[in-house]
């Protein structure tokens, strides 16, 4: 009777789970899709706590509470260290998987219930989830910068990295011929844990987008793999949603940044600093913040390009005052997002909804670059590689072939910097000394205010006139 | 296990799989990053197997493993809903202009 219970407890929880993604489709319904989330949850967890082979509850009221206790600060993080705390969270999925594969293992090994089929499922959980936990927390570590962003290679890298991922297996296949060799187990968590460390050590912070995308796929992976070792069908579902989630998340980010996933994993971007063009300036020409207001005020249309570097400066509210004080004079005013702006997939989105900028007005890449053409001012602000036009005519730039949002195109460009220094990946910007384009130079926060004080001062004048 | 267990399982990775798929193809990229955390939360349902193993007290070893994997699940469960939900609050439609 109680299994029966259970058992129709993770039906309905994989039910809800499902009703949760789907949910999560738009705005409008997303926060009924937590709802579900949360009610399947309750209900799988209470269906477990049913079960009569539980006899002692110190342990896990003591781990529910401490998880508690951890979880609700970590929800609270400032958005624009989301991306850190995405991380942690696989880590932490990772964590789980791994602990519980050993502890499933010992306790097999003892009474004598080992069988070539729960040891190998066993293997393929615990380096599943101890390589996601350190490669999480190392990227973790390059997203709060406590850990060098810039790439770590040296050489013979990559085949060292296989080697030892190599030898793991090996150790995993000995161990499921004969499971109870258990010496061979610590071998291969341990090196499952020094992989996931030395995976991401050669990746620069410039693909941590699709890095987070990828080790979410893993963590959910390693959730499917508890299902086999368990043999519950509910954790297989909610795994493999978690895994095809992260798995279309990273070919998205890959495809923003035209490359592929063994590039990324083994490419070391960032590595191919271009060498810096020596000589040959072209000049720059400079604008004033007054001077951007009077091209604003006289626009029709206005696209923004946001980048990292306006979170950065923490000058999402100075953008979206300008954005009131346009639309209140009746000019169009859209944002470009960049599939990879940001640190992870979304992220600018979050960015700018924090801000109170209405979702319509976020448009994607592929929906605003048909209307630049005909767009009389776009501003640039903390975006870089992401408008950079080398990406769409020089053979010969790293970033050749990444689609790109057309900036260029607008009648007037005003790109914010600090200075002329080149951006993340070091590659310089044509958009930046084009004939069309306008500098703003100063700190994001402190130029964009100046600007929508120009603005304001002008919509106020002409509301007393 | 008998092969018709395995079997179901293998049938039930097949079809989520798809579904997984299927859904998540269809959620606005402006949601990407609450869909990240939020299937986080849902793949913390890992708590199931870790509850039992901390709580059926086969071996100390056993057990000790099992809490702490409760602990990184719970955590999970708890900052990944509350998170989303924060997250989704601050995504308004335009306020219709007077």
């Amino acid at each position: 009777m109680i299994e029966l219970l259970t058992k129709l407890s993770y039906l309905g929880a994989a039910t809800l789970f499902i009703f949760s993604l789907r949910w999560l489709n738009r705005p409008k319904t997303a926060r009924n899709g937590v709802r579900a989330g949360v009610a399947g949850m309750a209900l799988a967890m209470l269906g477990t706590l049913l079960h009569p082979e539980i006899v002692n509850f110190t342990w896990v009221a003591l781990a529910l509470v401490a998880g508690t206790v951890v979880g609700v600060p970590l929800s609270r993080v400032p958005l624009t260290a989301v991306p850190q705390r995405t991380a942690i969270s696989h880590a932490f999925g990772g964590l789980a998987a791994g602990l519980v594969g050993t502890a499933k293992y010992s306790i097999w090994l003892g009474e004598g219930e080992l069988t070539a089929f729960r040891t190998g499922a066993i293997v393929v959980e615990v380096i599943l989830g101890f390589l996601t936990f350190t490669g999480s927390l190392m990227a973790a570590g390059k997203l709060q910068e406590v850990i060098p962003t810039r790439p770590i290679t040296y050489r013979g890298q990559n085949a060292v990295n296989l080697g030892l991922l190599g030898i793991a297996l090996l150790a995993g296949v000995w161990v499921v011929l004969d499971p109870t060799r258990w010496q061979l187990f610590p071998v291969i968590v341990g090196l499952s844990l020094l992989f996931g460390v030395l995976l991401i050590i050669p990746i620069g912070g410039a693909d941590m987008p699709t890095v987070i995308s990828l080790l979410n796929s893993y963590a959910g992976l390693s959730a499917v793999a508890m299902g086999f070792v368990l043999e519950n069908q509910l954790l297989i579902i909610a795994g493999a949603l978690d895994g095809s989630s992260g798995f279309i998340l990273s070919v998205i980010m890959c495809r923003a940044m035209n490359r592929s996933f063994t590039n990324v994993l083994f490419g070391a971007f960032g590595q191919v600093q271009a060498k810096a063009v020596a000589g040959e300036t072209k000049p720059v020409k400079s604008a004033s913040p007054q001077d951007a207001a009077d091209y604003l005020i006289n626009a029709q249309r206005v696209v923004l390009v946001p980048g990292y570097g306006m979170a950065v400066a923490q000058a999402q509210h100075r953008v979206r005052e300008i954005y009131d004080e346009l639309s209140k004079r009746g000019i169009d005013v859209k944002f470009a997002i960049h599939p990879v702006a940001g640190r992870m997939p979304g992220h600018m989105n979050v960015l700018l909804a924090e801000a109170k900028i209405p979702y319509e007005a976020l448009a994607e890449m592929d929906e605003i670059n048909p209307e630049l053409p005909q767009t009389d001012v776009c501003v640039v602000v903390g975006a870089n590689d992401v408008v950079n036009p080398a990406a769409r005519s020089d053979k010969s730039s790293p970033i050749y072939g990444m689609p790109i949002i057309d900036a260029d195109k607008a009648r007037v460009v005003l790109a914010n910097k600090r200075s002329m220094n080149p951006g993340f990946a070091g590659i310089d910007n044509a958009l930046y000394t084009a004939d069309n384009t306008l500098m703003v130079f100063g700190d994001a926060k402190a130029v964009l205010g100046d600007i929508a004080a120009a603005l304001r001062a002008e919509n106020e004048g002409k509301a007393a006139a | 296990m008998t092969e018709l267990d395995l079997f179901s399982m293998l049938f039930a990775l097949m079809l989520a799989t798809f579904v997984g798929f299927y859904v998540i193809q269809n959620v606005s990229r402006l949601l990407h990053t609450p869909l990240m955390s939020l299937t986080n939360a849902i793949s913390a349902i890992a708590i199931v197997g870790s509850l039992i193993i901390a709580g059926e007290e086969k071996t100390v070893f056993g057990t000790v493993l099992g809490a702490v994997a409760v602990f990184a699940s719970f955590t999970n469960i708890v900052s990944g809903f509350l998170i989303t939900d924060r997250m989704l609050k601050m995504f308004r439609e335009k306020e219709p202009r007077a």
